[in-house]
């Protein structure tokens, strides 16, 4: 591997991402796979970091799940769109962050739609004023939140307490990051890094202090793929294809993976039971499987946020492991205690993954 | 006195051309921007479709060119229209007064790293065809011993989102000669040349396509779609084999691209300069595509070589022969008196 060529790839795909003043759009699947992941961004960002992050409950779904099930006409999506992006005007916005990839992939496509057709720029703007009275905006600046992260690593290294660093060995961890296939693989430019070598996660783990493992299979989808896993006829093409990226980073001995995808950490995560539970086949060490974690979740782990509030105890594969392997300090005990102190309920332990 | 030409680029157009005009009396000055004379040629080791010695073409076309005065590791600076002459100033400094220019500029080879998913520049054992030549030249073995090699056609040619829609010409019979080489050397490996369709158009380029698969190398027709390191640094290689749709996935020790041609940066800088029009490809355009290859639309100005397009070798000896008489027919013309 020649580092540098990567380097020279990465600097050919930059993208202009503004310091501060966003306005702030949640994912739909997000808030209920990793609720906590979504609220740890907006601690960091306006509590920890003191940027100017505005959200609104007016905001509704981009429309995307639909959109890519064929449900809906590209048309009413682009009107949503429309919606969404006047919401962030009539607040006196004019920068743009979405929490899905699957969002931000569509924002970019309808865009570039937009640009190439302004004649369905006006019939959009005209269905959002008939159906919402509100004005046709576009946004300035559109990154995704995990850009934004990437943008203020270092600043979230200098307020970290821990490392990605093994305590026991003093060894930088080794991470997969999975890029969600709509970041950039659709639009590389619109990525950081671009779409062969995307850089917004290693950037992230790189300042953190961990270590970055290429493998074969790290462009391939996580298994979600919309319709792979919405007709329950196909899921198996889901579980096929988390399995292949098991199988193909394994002989590597990752220790986490890393995603910027709201999919992808679900059925990276929820896929290793399944492949545990009916192969008996589980990748991490000693019966455990491979941790996987949002963006937001590593940089809550480094920044020292308590797991828990993290949400980590909603996660199929246990993190006790990885915490212990970076010495990060948890309540075993609190695991399963909700914010008011009460137990949430304990999961069923799985057979075959510890 | 002797009418000066002046020639850009000493690559075997340049060399072939210079040749022909000192022997038909005239004064030459030929500048070339490398160190050694011979361009592409030089770099190579040997020719499809016969495998002769790179070298030996390049001794022969140089043994043609004793009176000739070079200038290595020199570019135009500047390059003006007189009345029917061409003033150029050279980065060496020196002044030249020609009464013709013959643009003999060649091409470059694209630069593989821009095709980001075959990994060239991020994995050491993935290579392009220049890259493999050299080898074969300093007679470097490939250690270890591999198992298994590829070779992927059109890289950068025939490519839109490369910015090249046309074909290379050469790269396929490249290609195939480097895979027959390759297997002569390594006959236990297994050799794979993913193509999008072979196009052997030259005399005995069949023979060799026919040896190939004769010796075992597997052509498959299809795309490369992404290359990717495995733990024990080979190169997991996935494509597609239109013939069978299906999806390939082959482990390889070393993959080989063949970069295709495109146009001459250093060419380009000076056709600015003289106002040469390019076609959409970049290369620069003839006076006509038909009867008048090797004139510009500019009086005295003369093309030959793969500075209109992708040709191969013969091409370019061929056109170098016809620009030199173009050349000595427009001196006559408008320069000895009657």
């Amino acid at each position: 591997m020649i580092y540098e060529g990567k380097k020279k790839i990465w600097a050919d795909y930059q993208k202009e991402i503004p310091e501060d003043h966003y306005f702030y759009v949640r994912s739909c699947i997000r808030q209920s796979f990793f609720p906590a992941s979504e609220a740890t961004f907006i601690d960091i960002t306006k509590r920890q970091l003191g940027k100017d992050i505005f959200e609104t409950e007016h905001h509704t779904t981009c429309g995307g799940i639909a959109y890519h099930s064929d449900t809906i006409p590209h048309e009413t999506v682009m009107t949503i769109i429309a919606r969404q992006f006047a919401l962030m005007k009539k607040y006196g916005y004019e920068n743009y962050v979405c929490s899905c990839i699957t969002s931000f992939g569509l924002y970019c496509e309808t865009l570039e739609t937009w640009r190439e057709f302004p004649e369905l720029q006006e019939k959009i703007a005209d269905n959002l004023w008939k159906t919402c009275q509100l004005e046709f905006a576009k946004p300035k600046y559109l990154v995704h939140a995990s850009d934004l992260i990437f943008k203020y690593r270092m600043q979230i290294a200098a307020k970290s307490k821990y490392k990605l660093i093994n305590k026991q060995t003093g060894l930088p961890l080794k991470v997969v990051e999975h890029i969600g296939c709509h970041y950039s693989k659709m639009f590389p430019s619109k990525g950081v890094g671009g779409a062969e070598y995307p850089y917004v996660l290693v950037g992230m783990i790189e300042a953190w202090g961990g270590q970055i493992i290429d493998y074969p299979e790290r462009r391939h989808c996580c298994g979600f793929g919309f319709r792979q896993y919405l007709i329950k006829g196909n899921r198996s093409y889901s579980v096929s294809n988390t399995h292949k990226k098991f199988e193909s980073m394994e002989p590597f001995k990752p220790d986490m993976i890393i995603t910027n995808c709201p999919g992808c950490p679900y059925f990276l995560d929820r896929w290793q039971y399944v492949i545990a539970e009916t192969q008996g086949k589980t990748y991490g060490q000693d019966g455990h499987g491979i941790p996987v974690f949002t963006y937001e979740e590593v940089a809550g782990l480094v920044m020292g946020y308590n797991p828990w509030d993290l949400g980590l105890q909603t996660h199929q594969v246990s993190v006790e492991p990885l915490l212990d392997k970076i010495g990060i300090e948890y309540d075993p005990s609190a695991k399963y205690l909700g914010k008011n102190g009460k137990v949430i309920g304990e999961p069923k332990k799985p057979n075959c993954l510890k | 006195m002797k009418n000066n030409i002046l020639v850009i680029g000493g690559g075997a157009a340049g060399l072939e051309a210079a040749a022909n005009l000192e022997r038909l009396g005239y004064n030459i000055i030929l500048i070339e921007r490398d160190k050694q004379l011979g361009g592409h040629l030089a770099k190579w080791d040997r020719l499809f479709p016969d495998g002769l010695p790179a070298q030996e073409v390049l001794d022969s076309l140089l043994d043609n060119i004793s009176n000739v005065k070079c200038f290595t590791e020199t570019d135009i600076q500047a390059i003006n229209i007189l009345d029917k002459s061409f003033n150029a100033i050279l980065s060496n400094g020196i002044t030249v007064l020609a009464d013709a220019v013959l643009m003999a500029s060649g091409f470059d080879i694209f630069p593989a790293a821009k095709k980001e998913e075959y990994g060239y520049g991020i994995y050491e054992n993935v290579i392009t065809n220049q890259d493999l030549e050299q080898m074969f030249k300093q007679q470097q073995s490939i250690s270890p011993i591999p198992r298994a090699i590829g070779f992927v056609h059109c890289v950068g040619s025939r490519d839109e989102k490369a910015g090249n829609p046309a074909c290379s010409k050469v790269c396929c019979a490249t290609a195939v000669k480097q895979a027959c080489e390759v297997k002569e050397l390594y006959p236990d490996a297994d050799v794979y040349c993913f193509y999008m369709d072979l196009r052997m158009f030259g005399r005995r380029y069949e023979d060799l396509y026919l040896k190939a698969q004769k010796s075992g190398v597997r052509f498959i027709r299809g795309r490369v779609s992404e290359v990717a390191q495995t733990a024990d640094n080979r190169l997991l290689v996935k494509a597609e084999d239109t013939l069978s749709s299906k999806p390939v996935r082959v482990n390889l020790d070393m993959l080989v691209l063949m970069a295709g041609m495109r146009p001459s940066e250093a060419g380009h800088k000076v056709g600015i300069q003289l106002n040469l029009t390019t076609e959409d490809d970049g290369f620069f355009s003839a006076k006509d595509g038909m009867l008048s290859l090797q004139k510009s639309k500019l009086p005295g100005l003369f093309y030959a070589g793969a500075c209109t397009g992708a040709k191969t070798l013969p091409d370019t000896l061929h056109e170098a022969r016809s620009a030199a008489m173009e050349i000595d027919r427009y001196i006559k013309e408008n320069f000895i008196k009657k």
